[in-house]
């Protein structure tokens, strides 16, 4: 054995990293099975975890440059100190964060992760050493795209930044791409000098930087959990980009696993929205057009005291929580009328369409925030066949999702989405603030329904009414 | 088009990785149910942090007897990295903790 090690030229340190590199590597794969399955997810993330914190050790303690020498100690101490401060403020903030604002926290996240990857391919580009310049160049750029792409679509989730959409928006992205790929070549050709590829490489990082901003601005803030998705798996091409510069194995795999995965899960979202991911990145929902072959009917609204008689001496009710119930933080009060009314007798289940909130799963994460016991939270496709056995269904802050145009209507531009069959229960009560429309920008012919009567008002007030109410009958 | 074979002769393992791996992600990522779409996301992106690695190779062998901007640059690509990976996985494991409470 050690002979073994001395022919090849290594040391049982060199052997020990590459060991660790692939156990990591390992972790990574399995952590990520196991985040498929319900009841294995949690541990899932520990291996992933354990698999991070083993990589970020054995480098520390075994890696040498080029020359054979390790991490010196004033250096290693930096690195620990640097971990360490960044460690306790990536942990506090994710534990304070509430949970509706998780996508955005997430965004944020990996906002961090692709600037770390741009920083990286930024320093790498003057190591002489380093003879993969395409390589560099493209975490370079898809790194910066990931980190001012997450960081506006931060904003957009948090309603700081607003939408910009106008026709020229796409030519100038063109535009940016165009310019992009032409410094790439440039610098790729190498007929120019060391120091004006320098200064093309600092240009290329600010045009990606823009074009990050020009990307994710004119998209919608209800298609940012797509987008969202789609930076998480440029980050993770970028870091792959960055383990191809340094020979690492397992930061290639480890990026493109998430590259693949994050691009499978965005198709993913998109299907659940009957929608191409061209269409979520070219332009917003066309509205309107479709409303005029419908006849309007009328609206009927509801008094509290009728709704909750009703709700009362049903036998199955089916919620159907959608983005406004997110939005109004609603979660607890809305399990407190589940829980009333399940005292009564009533049985109570809840329908969540595979986009409900704000990202897939979201509202899961939200309903069991609120202690609604997961056998409760019912998906799409289980809960349609048993809603014309149901009483009521009450619709809270949904409104696309439950719209059947989506099935009666072609030229509407929802037709063929997977909606809830709302319309098809016996009662509706629908929870909304006013008239205003969907994400989609159309009419729900739900509202119009002759089952349908509205309850107007906030979410949140709404039901805390609700429930008082209840209470007293 | 000679370029391109020896930049593929050259990397031809990490190219091999790379490939396979697209496979693996797709393969692993199949049949998630929608539920786990958020918390899934969320885990993934931990894992991008990854690239800490790098800024842990970079940082450990720069030169720090004098502040130069490639050191800060390296410093803050450990700070990004390291809020990527611990805010990651601390954040995937809250949520994935409220699926577990009430079996």
């Amino acid at each position: 054995m050690n002979e073994l090690v001395a022919n090849l030229g290594v040391s049982y340190g060199d052997v020990l990293l590459e060991l660790s590199y692939l156990l990591a590597a390992v972790f990574f794969v399995v952590g990520l099975k196991f985040q498929s399955h319900p009841l294995t997810a949690r541990k899932g993330n520990l291996w992933a975890a354990a698999g991070m914190f083993l990589a970020m050790l054995t480098t520390l303690f075994l890696h040498k440059d080029a020359d054979g020498n390790g991490i010196a100690l004033t250096n290693g101490i930096i690195i620990v100190f640097s971990i360490a401060v960044a460690g306790v403020l990536g942990a506090v903030i994710a534990r304070r964060v509430k949970m509706t604002a998780m996508p955005e926290l997430v965004s944020f996240f990996n906002a961090t992760g692709g600037g770390a990857s741009a920083l990286v391919a930024l320093i790498e580009f003057s190591n002489p050493n380093n003879s993969s310049t395409l390589v560099t160049l493209l975490g370079l750029v898809i790194g910066s795209v990931a980190f001012s792409g997450s960081l506006i679509a931060y904003g957009k989730l948090d309603g700081k930044v607003g939408d910009i959409f106008a026709k020229w928006t796409t030519y100038l992205n063109l535009f940016l791409l165009g310019i992009v790929i032409t410094i790439i070549v440039f610098i790729l050709a190498g007929n120019i000098s060391y120091d004006s590829q320098k200064l093309l490489v600092y240009g290329l990082l600010v045009i990606s930087l823009i074009y990050g901003v020009m990307f994710v601005m004119p998209i919608g803030g209800a298609d940012m959990p797509v987008v969202i998705s789609l930076l998480n798996s440029f980050t993770g091409i970028a870091a792959a980009m960055g383990g191809f510069i340094y020979h690492n194995q397992a930061m290639i795999l480890g990026g493109i696993l998430v590259g693949a995965a994050g691009t499978i899960l965005t198709i993913l979202m998109c299907n659940a929205m009957n929608r191409s991911l061209f269409n979520v990145i070219i332009g917003a929902f066309g509205g309107g057009g479709a409303a005029a072959t419908h006849e309007q009917g009328t609206i009927k609204e509801i008094s509290l005291s009728d709704a909750s008689i009703l709700l009362s001496y049903s036998q199955k009710v089916v919620i159907i929580p959608g983005y406004g119930l997110a939005v109004a933080q609603a979660q607890h009060i809305c399990h407190e009328l589940d829980t009333l009314l399940e005292e009564k007798g009533v049985e109570v289940k809840y329908a969540i369409h595979p986009v409900a909130g704000r990202m897939p799963g979201h509202m899961n994460v939200l309903l069991a925030e609120a202690d609604v016991p997961y056998e409760k939270l019912i998906e799409m496709d289980d809960i349609n066949p048993s809603l014309p056995n149901t009483d009521v269904v009450v619709v809270i802050g949904a409104n696309d999702v439950v719209n059947p145009a989506a099935h009666d209507d072609p030229s509407s531009p929802i037709y063929g989405m997977p909606i809830i069959n709302a319309h098809e229960a016996k009662n509706i009560i629908v929870m909304k603030r006013g008239m205003g429309k969907g994400y989609a920008g159309i009419e729900n012919f739900l509202f119009f329904n002759d089952k349908t009567r509205m309850l107007f008002g906030h979410a949140k007030e709404s039901l805390q009414k609700l429930v008082n109410e209840i209470k007293t009958l | 088009m000679e370029q391109a074979f020896e930049f593929f002769y050259a990397n031809k393992d990490a190219i091999f990785i790379i490939v396979l791996s697209v496979f693996l992600g797709i393969e692993v990522i199949s049949n998630v149910p929608s539920v786990l779409h958020t918390p899934l996301m969320s885990g993934a992106n931990a894992i991008s942090g990854v690239i800490i690695i790098g800024g842990i190779i970079l940082v450990g062998h720069a030169d720090v007897s004098k502040v130069s901007v490639n050191l800060i640059l390296g410093i803050l690509a450990v700070l990004f990295g390291t809020l990527n990976v611990v805010g990651g996985f601390v954040v995937t494991d809250r949520m994935l903790e409220m699926f577990k409470k009430k079996k």
